[in-house]
């Protein structure tokens, strides 16, 4: 991986990547996610040759060169041979990979070890890197290998190399290669590649001097709605400098016309869709962020200006768990996560017994002054972790597992943290929806927070169930902690982020109504999604906290009303 | 019925004969014997009064009219704001326009306004050259904003911690609203490198003492006026509103006027602290209304003890000169301190230091 | 000296917005033709359970009125409905003639006439009996007026003659959180003469207090009618039958019957209710 620049990584990155990718752009910085793309993309690379033999041995032999002139025959050779076991070494050409010795050996590096292996026979070799020397090359010449790459890709068993291929085609098919690309696509299965394929074919027929296939390539891309083919297809409808269309067939300017529409159908409905799962993604995480609060706000009347370093305590727990992972059981490293779920729980639960022993529960009639003190909690936690783990950001590496990126559907896809940071949403609800409503805890806290006096009489210790309420509803902080660490930046200062806005969301969903709450993270996130791009990021916010306010005049019990007679005066 | 008396008499009966004499006495401190010791004793001297604590003195000041203007409304009225460091910044941004104007040779604008791709002030700018429109608009700017604020929200009838939390969403929206540079208050760097005011460089160590003075001078008054307020019938309304809302609203009150009232009249002396810091400190960005700065704020009140408009002026003395120097000596601690200070005072000082005798009393007598 | 104009200036502002406040309570309030208060066919429902159902009542000028029924009869919610503070779904209110209830805000309510006793005694608890008092008393309720406001000698004896009424002289710069269940219900009913109201919506006066207590609230109710219109909620059987001309009851939101507390006792429904028989 060292050995690639992370602009180069991003480009072959970009490359693996299906269609267009919703950007998961905030809280990952540039080199992230070039890392997480060059990652895709080392999957799909052989970084050996299973061992070459006759023709295609005689001919990458030849490669042993400073000459660009050999090597431009060499490639051209390769491509006359067309020969799939070649591909790794035509790859480690492109990449810059490819060296050799004195001895003359062909010889490829991995890139993830930085090992050498023999380009002939596929051993590994050991060589001292001052002795090798690299292949000079052309930009001519690599242009030309990164078709001849997808070609041969193409006839790979693994899909995710087919696409790989086809999608190198589909941006830059060659003329030669159309019978082979008819011929391959009528033995594709795949209906992604397949769709690349076509494509690539269609965008070769274009040019096609029989207007029969030209139209017939407009009606193919017609049929994919292909976003990437638009401009060609409008680069039809142009008239030349006598004001003479550039396309002669009328027929074939109608379907031009026709599949032009049809693409634009297809990408607003694209955008619509992106921007909806993208705002709900964004709920969910405001949702996370403000589940806990709900809980410990909304039934308890406690306003805990803390919650933001609940958040962080569990982000932080999540940075832990990670560590001690990759310390003593790296082979489990991928299911870290799963651990340190119930330990941020845990720990964040732990954290909030110990606020609300030590300090709120003298202070359960004086909201105002719970809100005070609890800010100088935050403060003492913000500044014990700065102590603790430094004031920089730590660095979190999400499981293989959870950095890849998931297609809903063509044009639409989403990282695999933020969908699972979906889930994760519903997961907890469902949970906390759970106890509340089918447990005795749940009950009791129930009991409690409608009335104290009552439940004390029916035997229940107000007393406790404040203290396993706080615990609890800090614990569905921590979880959310763990949320967060997987998709923003994880330091000192990450719950600062979130207070206004998880308030913003209890008081907006009525306090004391989970459900409420639900729905208007959920609301805010797809809201403050479609405001963005009309008056972007910022202005959006502000519009959105002038629009509480507006609500919040309109129906002061929030969306859901609490039922019952609280909300009396004094 | 209301008695045409002489407003002299009303002004006298504001406190008794001997917090006069103490009021005179701290006036005549910070206007006669500070400039002395700063400006006609030699440096080596014991009682000489270096510029450098006239400035931060100066500074408390401000921090102090803005500890009086929120507890009018918290201590009084019952009403925690957490979004005055938006008035105060607001009108430390009004100051800071006027100053940016007065730093700009004729016929040139700042980098941050070419930036914007523009070539002549925005017009929002444009009336701020003149001083005195400034000075009008230091109150105006924090005032308007409170009072449209305060409509919706206080005749909406929000209260109590909510009320607290809207107040922090506008902060902290005011704030994001001003990092923008498109919006044309100079980004996150804000407002800096001011030249002259009135035609003194505010950069003289005289001018600085001026300040001083012109401080001291404004917080006395502000108290004063806070004093006037919270004596009359009116300030026994606002302790009524505190208690009882609704039970005032059945008396015949309507208390969205009450409490409109004090909530603009307590913006506007935020935006007089914050127009009189920004030249003593030379600079005025958006962190000032960062929703923490605003918190900060309640402590000082809380500390000195609310309701008492002496407490607000020592319990901002006391956090400031605190914060001073424990973030130069042990810049780590800083937070613990000020963290652990909001926990104690809410849990072991409900009444601030001004309660604290009778907390004792009441102690001893148990 | 601009400055004290713009705030006289701002002072007259307000007047001009007095139309709105129906400040004065006589010239508004036009009971010529017969009673003061009016409500016609209110309906209240809470999710569904309807506290006030179709509720008709009227109360004459000078009338004191007794209301009494089974817990959640209702009785706290038409007072609700009468003050403002809460608004029924149907019906009409009016006070006189010319007021009507359901369109006015809480406190203008309150100033055109109609002073209320809460169930749970609430008094200012910071500020002292004697402010208490201060704070009630009939004036006008403007900001600026009441930032000049000083009390002179005729309204100081005013208070000082409801403080020796409700036996709260010595307290009088105690702040009233300090003062006892029965002496803040004491305080309340001193609040509500200082406001001098036309009509009093008293809701359980003497719950928590002693029974000379109690007969000396009996006294200065009935003393009271005739000047002023009232309407008593009490529980306690004994104080009503010490006060009551007319009783009404009301039984799942609205009335069940009305007449002298003889007749009520006779009445087979009332016994139903309130005997379960
Ligand atoms: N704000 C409210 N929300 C929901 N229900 C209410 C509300 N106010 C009153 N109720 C219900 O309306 C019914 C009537 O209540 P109300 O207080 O008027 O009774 P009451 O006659 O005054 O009883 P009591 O003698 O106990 O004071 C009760 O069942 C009560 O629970
Ligand atoms: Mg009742």
């Amino acid at each position: 991986m060292r050995g690639l620049s992370w602009k180069g990584a991003i480009l072959l990155g970009l490359l693996m990547v299906p269609a267009v990718v919703v950007a998961d752009t905030d809280g990952m910085s540039a080199d992230e996610r070039a890392e997480k793309l060059a990652e895709q993309q080392k999957k799909q690379t052989q970084t050996r040759t299973e061992g070459l033999s006759g023709e295609a041995a005689s001919i990458v032999e030849r490669l042993a060169t400073d000459d660009w002139q050999a090597i431009n025959d060499v490639v051209e050779e390769l491509e006359a041979l067309a020969a799939p076991e070649t591909l790794p070494v035509l790859q480690a050409l492109s990449d810059r990979r490819l060296y050799f010795d004195e001895q003359g050996r062909v010889l490829i590096e991995d890139p993830a070890t930085g090992e050498y292996s023999d380009a002939i026979t596929g051993e590994t070799v050991e060589v001292a890197s001052e002795n090798l020397s690299q292949p000079t090359l052309t930009n001519a010449i690599r242009r030309g290998i990164r078709p001849l790459i997808g070609q041969l890709q193409l006839f790979s068993d693994d899909v995710a190399t087919r696409r790989a291929g086809a999608e190198e085609l589909a941006d830059r098919p060659r003329p030669e290669m159309l019978g082979r690309l008819k011929e391959l696509r009528a033995e594709e299965s795949n209906p992604e590649v397949l769709r690349l394929l076509n494509i690539a074919i269609a965008r070769l027929q274009l040019d096609a001097s029989d207007s029969e296939e030209r139209l017939e390539a407009v009606e193919v891309i017609a049929d994919v709605r292909s976003a990437r083919m638009k401009s060609e297809l409008e680069s039809l409808l142009e008239t030349d400098a006598q004001g003479d269309p550039v396309e002669p067939d009328a027929a074939v300017r109608e379907a031009a016309r026709d599949a032009i529409e049809a693409i634009e159908e297809r990408q607003s409905t694209a955008r619509f869709l992106s921007d909806l799962v993208y705002g709900l993604s964004m709920g969910s995480v405001l949702l996370l962020a403000a589940l806990g609060l709900a809980i410990i706000f909304g039934l308890m009347r406690v306003i805990n200006m803390a919650h933001g370093e609940l958040l962080m305590i569990g982000a932080y727990t999540t940075f832990i768990v990670q560590n001690l992972f990759a310390l003593m059981a790296p082979q489990w490293f991928s299911f870290y996560l799963l651990a340190a779920i119930p330990a941020a729980f845990v720990v964040t639960a732990l954290v909030g017994i110990l606020m609300e022993r030590g300090v709120i529960r003298f202070l359960y009639a004086r909201p105002l002054e719970t809100l005070l003190a609890t800010w100088g909690i935050s403060l003492i936690l913000m500044q014990t972790t700065r102590v603790i783990f430094g004031a920089q950001n730590v660095r979190m590496a999400s499981p293989e597992w959870f950095s890849g990126s998931v297609q809903l559907m063509q044009g639409v896809s989403l990282s695999t943290s933020r969908v699972g940071v979906i889930a994760f949403a519903f997961f907890v609800v469902a949970l906390v929806w759970f106890v509340m409503n089918r447990t005795r805890l749940g009950l009791e806290v129930r009991a409690v927070m409608q009335n104290r006096e009552m439940a004390a009489a029916l035997g229940v210790s107000a007393n406790r169930v404040d203290m396993w309420t706080f615990g609890a509803g800090a614990g569905v902080a921590g979880l959310g902690g763990v949320a967060l660490s997987q998709i923003v930046n994880v330091g000192p200062e990450l719950g600062q982020n979130y207070i206004v806005d998880s308030f913003m969301v209890v008081v907006l969903g009525g306090v004391g109504n989970i459900l409420g709450s639900v729905f208007s993270a959920l609301g805010l996130g797809v809201f403050s999604k479609f405001l963005e791009p009309v008056a972007g990021a910022v202005l959006a916010k502000i519009l959105l906290f002038v629009a509480i306010i507006v609500f919040i005049q309109w129906r002061p019990q929030g969306i859901f009303a609490l039922k019952g007679r609280a909300g009396d005066d004094d | 019925m209301l008695m045409r008396q002489p407003f002299v008499m009303r002004l006298a009966r504001l406190h008794s004969g001997f917090g006069w004499a103490v009021l005179l006495l701290l006036t005549a401190l910070a206007l006669v014997v500070v400039p002395l010791l700063n400006q006609f004793v030699t440096p080596d001297s014991a009682l000489y009064i270096p510029d450098w604590l006239v400035t931060l003195t100066g500074r408390f000041l401000c921090l102090a009219l803005v500890a009086l203007a929120l507890d009018l409304i918290w201590g009084y009225t019952g009403i925690l704001s957490l979004g005055h460091g938006a008035f105060f910044a607001l009108g430390g941004y009004v100051m800071g326009m006027h100053l940016t104007h007065n730093r700009m040779e004729t016929g040139t604008i700042p980098n941050f306004i070419q930036f914007l791709g523009r070539d002549d002030w925005p017009w929002f700018w444009v009336p701020f050259q003149s001083f005195w429109f400034t000075a009008v608009m230091v109150f105006l700017v924090p005032g308007a904003l409170a009072l449209v604020f305060g409509f919706f929200a206080f005749r909406s009838r929000v209260r109590g911690v909510y009320f607290a939390i809207i107040t922090q969403a506008l902060t902290f929206a005011s704030m994001l609203f001003f990092y923008r540079t498109e919006t044309g208050f100079g980004g996150n760097t804000g407002l800096t490198d001011f030249r002259e005011l009135l035609g003194f460089s505010v950069r003289e160590a005289d001018t600085r003492l001026v300040l001083f003075m012109l401080s001291a001078v404004a917080v006395m008054l502000s108290y004063l006026l806070c004093r006037y307020i919270v004596t009359s019938k009116l300030g026994r309304v606002l302790v009524a509103i505190r208690d009882a809302e609704s039970r005032v609203r059945f008396t015949g009150y309507n208390p969205l006027r009450y409490k409109l009232f004090v909530w603009t009249v307590s913006a506007m002396l935020c935006g007089l602290a914050g127009a009189l810091y920004v030249p003593q400190t030379g600079v005025i960005n958006p962190g000032e209304m960062a929703p923490a700065n605003s918190i900060e704020m309640a402590v000082w009140v809380a500390l000195g003890g609310r309701g008492t408009l002496v407490g607000a002026l020592v319990g901002a003395g006391t956090v400031n000169g605190l914060k001073t120097w424990i973030t130069a000596a042990y810049p780590d601690l800083w937070l613990f301190v000020l963290g652990g200070l909001f926990i104690a005072v809410t849990l072991f000082l409900p009444k601030g230091l001004m309660g604290l005798r009778q907390q004792m009393a009441g102690r001893s007598k148990q | 000296m601009s400055m004290m104009d713009t705030l006289r200036e701002l002072g007259k502002r307000e007047e001009v917005f007095s139309f709105l406040q129906h400040a004065a309570p006589s010239p508004a309030l036009d009971t010529r033709h017969g009673p003061i208060l009016y409500v016609e066919g209110v309906t209240k429902s809470f999710d569904g359970f309807r506290a006030l159902d179709d509720l008709t009542l009227y109360i004459d000028d000078g009338e004191l009125r007794c209301l009494i029924g089974p817990n959640g009869a209702g009785k706290t919610t038409l007072m609700d409905v009468l003050t403002g503070k809460t608004r029924p779904d149907t019906g009409q209110a009016w006070f006189g003639q010319r007021l009507n209830l359901l369109e006015l805000p809480e406190h203008v309510i309150a100033q055109s006439g109609i002073g209320r006793k809460f169930q749970k005694p609430t008094v200012f608890e910071q500020l002292t009996v004697f402010e208490n008092l201060e704070l009630a008393m009939h004036a006008s309720r403007g900001l600026w007026t009441s930032l000049r406001w000083r009390l002179d000698g005729e309204q100081q004896d005013r208070i000082d003659e409801v403080l020796a009424l409700i036996s709260l002289t010595e307290q009088a710069h105690a702040p009233a959180g300090v003062l006892s269940h029965g002496q803040k219900q004491w305080l309340e009913i001193g609040s509500l003469l200082m406001q001098n109201p036309r009509l009093l919506l008293v809701d359980e006066p003497v719950a928590g207090m002693t029974g000379q207590e109690s007969e000396k609230t009996a006294e200065l109710l009935t003393s009271l009618a005739g000047k002023h219109s009232v309407v008593v909620v009490e529980h306690d059987m004994d104080f009503v039958r010490s006060i009551a001309r007319t009783v009404s009851v009301l039984h799942q939101g609205s009335v069940l019957a009305e007449g002298s507390m003889d007749e009520i006792q006779s009445d087979a429904r009332v016994r139903e209710v309130y005997l379960g028989e």
